[in-house]
């Protein structure tokens, strides 16, 4: 499979101009991933749906679970997939119909076929990738933990987000 | 114009020495990593602090586990091995006890390289043994000898690439395919080397470890350790590795390697080791070694120069037996150098003197410039008669082993005038065979 990158000009700016994202995968359980991604996305000023059909209807850090996309009341500009890699396409189908314009696949999810269809369609796709990581790095957080960020700037400030 | 649709070069290891992890103050703007004597951090609510906590966000809590001045220096050390994530400790020493502490579980073993710095034979072979860690040691001249060791307890082989104490280079690309044959890491020792000399995650290492105290600080003024990790090792393609693939009840049951993926070891290693076990850098020592990798790429080029010079001066020297320099023709690590160490051998080396013991004891008696000391990777030049001192908790066979017989001097040459450094060898030697003529 060929390598995946994206250029973090394009990362920064998905992360800087996003606002709602529904979490396709989402656990209520307190220390699965994606409710650490859930946590610390909506820290960071984002409103995260949580779509997880056997929890629909439940309360997941303030946020009603539904069952599908297609449940959501209202606009979602971003789909994040914390789901195995041979179940995403349906989701991005689904991503396409509630007119989504990103779709954001968890690290080691990956569906190229599903991606080319999304794009055709004129979404951006990531793939293989988490958020929350994205986020931490390019803000300078990760490496509070002594990750290497790769990121090299004489900038004072690595904010994302204003809002 | 750049190309968006491939990465853009990386920047160079000067560029990294300098710059990685070593951003402007967010706050204040402060050009230079300040020192963040502080050991604790407000949290903004008790959500806040929980988070912290659960470790689901990003950020500080308390130094024993984390800190801004350590944190810089861990993400530029893992810049400079090209790895994913460092976790910084009080010494070297402390960083291999982390890394096993991770790995090992009572009655499980790993296999060492017999050539390694004394200290490490001993706590490999004592103190490990209290935790219920056992070692097993092997000549890694015949790299098939890390194979044979193998069993179905063993969790890691352990190396130094350039062992101290002198010229010894094992052949490292062969013991990394034993070690992912038999799916465990391969876990090398790059200090006396350095990232600028040698890069082992190239040839297949999975963790590196190195004491910074030595040529990375490079100034000889701070201990410190760190434990890097490549973020290239699958820890979930066997069931070895517990402590990373199942829920760990010292963290409400998290689980490690699925939910940190490429720094699941390290985020271990600090939420979990350097918490319990508490061998934490000090911000002050982190300070000063951060400083001194920014001339990294300059000092190692000069201790390799300087190095080359004093090899060839004792190798043509009456009084001296033998020398073993990787960058000596004589040396028969010579082509092992030019494969992982191309920029240059490191300066540590070691040197017999006709005399023996005693000549090799009145030699380090005799210099005047040079210092007669315990360590190695300092601007000054260092000497030491490793029998009667860092090897010395060792049996006479183990010292045979790991290159630190009766005879054995060795010198870490350090960034003096060279011609200063070989007028003091040169008295010094004088001394030791008029010594030993008596
Ligand atoms: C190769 C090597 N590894 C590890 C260590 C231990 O490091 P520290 O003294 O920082 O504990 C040393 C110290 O001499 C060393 O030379």
């Amino acid at each position: 499979m060929e390598a995946l990158y994206y250029p973090d000009w394009q990362i920064r700016r998905i992360l800087r101009d996003t606002n709602t994202i529904a979490m396709v995968g989402a656990s209520t359980n307190w220390n699965r991933p994606s409710y650490f991604a859930m946590k610390y996305l909506q820290e960071k000023g984002f409103r995260v749906i949580p779509v997880n059909p056997r929890a629909e209807g439940e309360i997941l850090l303030g946020e009603t679970v539904y069952a599908s996309l297609k449940d959501i009341p209202e606009p979602i500009e971003m789909v994040d997939i914390f789901q195995r890699s041979d179940r995403v396409p349906p989701v991005v189908d689904e991503a396409l119909e509630i007119g989504a314009k990103i779709i954001w696949m968890q690290l080691t999810v990956r569906h190229d076929e599903a991606a080319q269809k999304a794009e055709a369609a004129g979404l951006t796709v990531i793939m293989d990738r988490c958020p929350k990581i994205e986020f931490g790095r390019l803000s300078g957080e990760l490496g509070w933990s002594g990750i290497n960020t790769r990121v090299i700037t004489s900038r004072r400030s690595k904010q994302i987000r204003t809002h | 114009m750049a190309d968006d649709r491939k990465p853009a070069k990386p920047p160079g290891f000067e560029t990294l020495a300098i710059h990685a992890g070593s951003a402007p103050d967010p706050s204040t703007g402060a050009r230079n990593v300040p020192i963040y004597q502080s050991n604790s951090y407000v949290f903004d609510d008790v959500d806040h602090a929980a988070s912290l906590f659960n470790l689901q966000t990003f950020g500080y809590i308390y130094t024993r586990i984390g800190n801004p001045t350590v944190s810089a220096l861990e993400e530029k050390v893992a810049a400079l091995e090209n790895g994913r994530a460092g976790v910084a400790t009080s010494t070297g020493h402390a960083a291999q006890m982390l890394a096993m502490y991770i790995l090992m579980e009572p009655g499980a073993n790993f296999i060492s390289s017999t050539n390694l710095y004394g200290g490490s034979v001993t706590q490999f072979t004592h103190t490990f043994a209290k935790f219920g860690w056992n070692c097993k040691f092997v000549d890694p001249g015949e790299p098939e000898n890390f194979r044979d060791a193998i069993d179905e307890n063993t969790k890691a082989i352990f190396l130094e690439l350039l062992a101290n104490p002198g010229g010894v280079i094992v052949d490292l690309e062969p013991v990394a395919d034993i070690a992912r044959e038999a799916g465990i890491p391969l876990i090398v020792d790059n200090t006396t080397a350095s990232p600028y000399l040698a890069q082992p995650f190239d040839w297949g290492a999975d963790i590196i470890i190195h004491s910074m105290t030595k040529f990375l600080g490079g100034h000889g003024n701070a201990m410190g350790g760190i434990v890097v990790e490549s973020g290239r090792f699958d820890w979930a393609q066997n069931d070895k590795f517990p402590s990373l693939t199942q829920p760990d009840p010292a963290y409400h049951g998290l689980t490690f390697y699925e939910t940190f993926g490429d720094f699941g070891f390290s985020t271990k290693g600090r939420a979990v080791a350097l918490r319990d076990l508490g061998p934490t850098l000090a911000p002050m020592n982190a300070y000063l070694i951060l400083t001194g990798i920014e001339t990294l790429p300059l000092r190692m080029e000069r201790h390799v120069q300087n190095a080359q010079a004093v090899a060839e001066y004792l190798e043509a020297h009456p009084a001296v037996a033998w020398v073993s320099y990787a960058g000596l023709k004589s040396s028969p690590y010579r082509e092992l150098a030019k494969k992982y160490l191309p920029k240059g051998p490191g300066s540590l080396f070691t040197f017999g003197l006709k005399g023996g013991y005693e000549a090799g004891t009145s030699l380090v008696e005799s210099v005047e410039l040079i210092s007669h000391l315990a360590n190695l990777g300092d601007t000054k030049t260092l000497i030491i008669h490793p029998a009667s001192t860092t090897h010395r908790q060792l049996t006479e066979e183990q010292r045979i082993a790991a290159g630190a017989g009766p005879d054995v001097v060795r010198i870490s040459v350090g960034l003096e005038t060279i011609d200063d450094i070989i007028a003091d060898l040169d008295q010094a030697l004088d001394h030791a065979m008029a010594k030993a003529a008596e």
